[in-house]
């Protein structure tokens, strides 16, 4: 589905990207792994527009596509969420999930449609709150992850890209997020998921994409690839 | 989870969780209130008499105004500190123009409002644009525009308001008694009949909705407080128009905080300046509006203050008004850390500022010890709110 080709980022003396290349598919959860550096966020960000490459090309169901800034990232069905959430902890689940895209009739806010429209999300992703009126700052840290990724959801996009969304839980609300993670999938969503954790890795993933020093040094299918080969990927030690 | 359909709001293990949470809600300021009326009337019987709390409603509502202002900019994390200066400025504009020009009275009303609109514009772009800490443009703020508005009073010092023109009859209008039950049972009807048809959509919609018992409940104790604040304000001179005018700004600036998307946007500047960033909210215009609103707030307290003086001074918006109108928020339940807080606020602590203010007066007490038990409440209600943010953070 999107398709990024011989990506090459150069920040002064260090060459970040050096010709990477990243390929994801509709309902497929695509893991992207690698040593501290190896250039992850970096290609993540030029696909979430937030940083602009200096070779590469991007291409979208075939065509090219020019991703300059994360809203074009976002017009293009893009839909990012980065490790520290970005949620307003004061706000409820409602208002941060529309936060930016209230519903409104002139200038007044819609609680009713939205609040109808954020059950219906939780309940179809078997989020589990007990009350979605409460500020975000009262849930627990798997819950805040799940109200982060349900709303990279209400702008029905195409390719959902998750930062580490396991990296600061604990073991029952990381298997939550998982599990959140392999419905993504289930709705025909692409998915791709940075991680550090090989086992969460193994768990949720079909593909794994592995970067070493701004190259690709491994694309293995999850369920075929061994522990051992993954970490030789990311280490350099099988070259 | 369609099987609980109806949200209880006061179970009793659900608000200690909230308290536990750091949500504690208005209840210490309504606590404080109840505290503050059982002292001062057991000290001093003419504090509950009908005079004493008609004067208390007049003299809160200049205080209140600009309070609610000052809200405005508290709940982006900010402060303004240029209120009492701006306030003052305004005021002496609009009786200039009034007075010494002859305009008539709304449209020097209106100046004054633009030229606050205008104050708050300088103080927002110097905010955003310039990256200034608000506390050092508005520290500025209080001193040039105090300055300003000694120049504009060079020669003489005080203006005087004509005692029976339209400014001066704002604080000494007094509304007839059945137009304040008309009022009140509008007023009843209204916040019954939207909380009742809300609940119907909501129920309709397959929603959670508070049981019928907790609304009854509410549109009941909001009949009994108005009822009992029109008896006690009748028996003596009636309610004072002023009152009017600062319950209706209160009620209009909560209405545009909950149902408005700029309100929304608010509260997400203050809550997490980058998360609304990044969801594609203009941080900078809703800093710039706040701030306007703010201004435009704090010269609408300036001129209900001129009203009720009659006249504009030196000491116009000058002494302790503006740390009153800060203090009055944080009281009300407002955070200063920005994202926490309603426009009910300004009204409950001014409640309790003035409340403490009136009573040492009718105890003759020096202004030294006022101030000093000022700054006790004062301090507890940031105590509360530091306590709560910890809280809610953990």
């Amino acid at each position: 589905m999107l398709s990024a080709t011989g990506i090459s980022k150069r920040y002064g003396a260090v060459q970040a990207l050096d010709g990477a290349s990243l390929d994801l598919r509709a309902g497929e959860v695509t893991a992207l792994m690698g040593d501290n550096g190896a250039g992850k966020s970096t290609l993540v960000k030029t696909v979430s527009g937030v940083v602009v490459p200096d070779e590469g090309t991007i291409t979208l169901d075939g065509r090219r596509v020019r991703i300059t800034n994360p809203h074009d990232a976002q017009a293009l069905g893009v839909s990012t969420v980065y490790q520290d959430l970005a949620l307003c902890e004061n706000l409820d689940v409602v208002a941060n999930l529309f936060l930016g895209t209230e519903r409104r009739r002139w200038s007044l806010l819609r609680h009713i449609t939205m609040e109808r429209a954020t059950r219906e999300l939780l309940d179809q992703l078997d989020v589990r709150i007990r009350d979605i009126r409460v500020p975000v700052a009262m849930l627990s840290g798997g819950q805040r992850q799940s109200v982060a990724i349900a709303r990279a959801l209400i702008g029905e996009p195409r390719l959902v890209i998750l930062d580490e969304p396991t990296a600061a839980l604990g073991v029952e609300q990381t298997a939550q997020v998982l599990a959140l993670i392999g419905r993504l999938r289930e709705r025909g969503l692409a998915v791709l998921v940075i991680s550090h954790n090989l086992a969460d890795v193994r768990a949720v993933s079909d593909r794994v994409v592995v970067l070493r020093l701004g190259r690709n040094a491994g694309d293995f299918s999850t369920a075929e690839a061994s522990q051992e080969d993954i970490v030789a990927a990311i280490t350099g030690a099988g070259a | 989870m369609t099987d609980t359909l109806v949200r209880k709001p006061y179970t009793p293990k659900a608000t200690v969780e909230r308290l536990r949470q750091g949500d504690v809600g208005a209840w210490p300021v309504v606590g404080g209130l109840v505290a503050i009326a059982i002292v001062f009337s057991l000290l001093n019987e003419r504090f509950l008499a009908p005079e004493n709390l008609t004067n208390l409603a007049l003299q809160m509502a200049a205080t209140g105004t600009i309070s609610l202002g000052i809200i405005m900019v508290l709940l982006l994390g900010e402060i303004d500190l240029s209120a009492g200066s701006v306030s003052g400025l305004c005021a002496t504009v609009m009786t200039i123009v009034h007075v010494k020009q002859g305009w008539n009275p709304l449209l020097a009303i209106g100046l004054a409002l633009a030229v606050g609109a205008g104050i708050g514009l300088v103080h927002g772009l110097m905010f955003t644009k310039l990256r200034m800490p608000s506390f050092v443009v508005t520290l500025a703020g209080l001193m040039g525009w105090l300055g300003l508005l000694l120049y504009l009073l060079r020669e003489g010092g005080t203006i005087n308001l004509p005692f029976t023109g339209f400014i001066s009859k704002l604080s000494d209008t007094w509304l007839p008694s059945w137009l304040s039950w008309v009022l009140v049972a509008g007023l009843v009807a209204v916040s019954g009949g939207v909380a009742l048809a809300s609940r119907r959509l909501r129920l309709a919609a397959g929603l959670s909705v508070t049981p019928l018992w907790w609304l009854l409940v509410r549109t009941g104790g909001l009949l009994v407080l108005l009822a009992a604040a029109v008896v006690i304000m009748s028996a003596d001179r009636g309610v004072p128009l002023l009152l009017i005018i600062f319950g209706a700004l209160v009620v209009l600036f909560d209405l545009m905080l909950r149902h408005t998307v700029f309100g929304r946007h608010l509260y997400a500047v203050g809550g997490n300046a980058e998360a609304a960033r990044r969801a594609g909210i203009n941080v900078t215009r809703i800093r710039i509006l706040a701030f306007m609103l703010a201004s435009t707030l704090t010269a609408a307290g300036g001129i209900l203050a001129a009203s009720r003086l009659s006249a504009v001074n030196q000491q116009s918006g000058g002494s302790d008004i503006l740390l009153m109108a800060i203090a009055a928020a944080v009281i009300g339940g407002t955070s200063l850390f920005g994202g926490r807080g309603r426009a009910y606020d300004a009204l409950l602590g001014v409640l309790v500022i003035q409340s403490i203010t009136s009573g040492m007066y009718l105890l003759s007490v020096d202004s030294s010890v006022r101030f000093m038990v000022t700054a006790a409440v004062l301090a507890l209600a940031v105590a509360i709110d530091s306590l709560a943010r910890r809280g809610a953070a953990r």
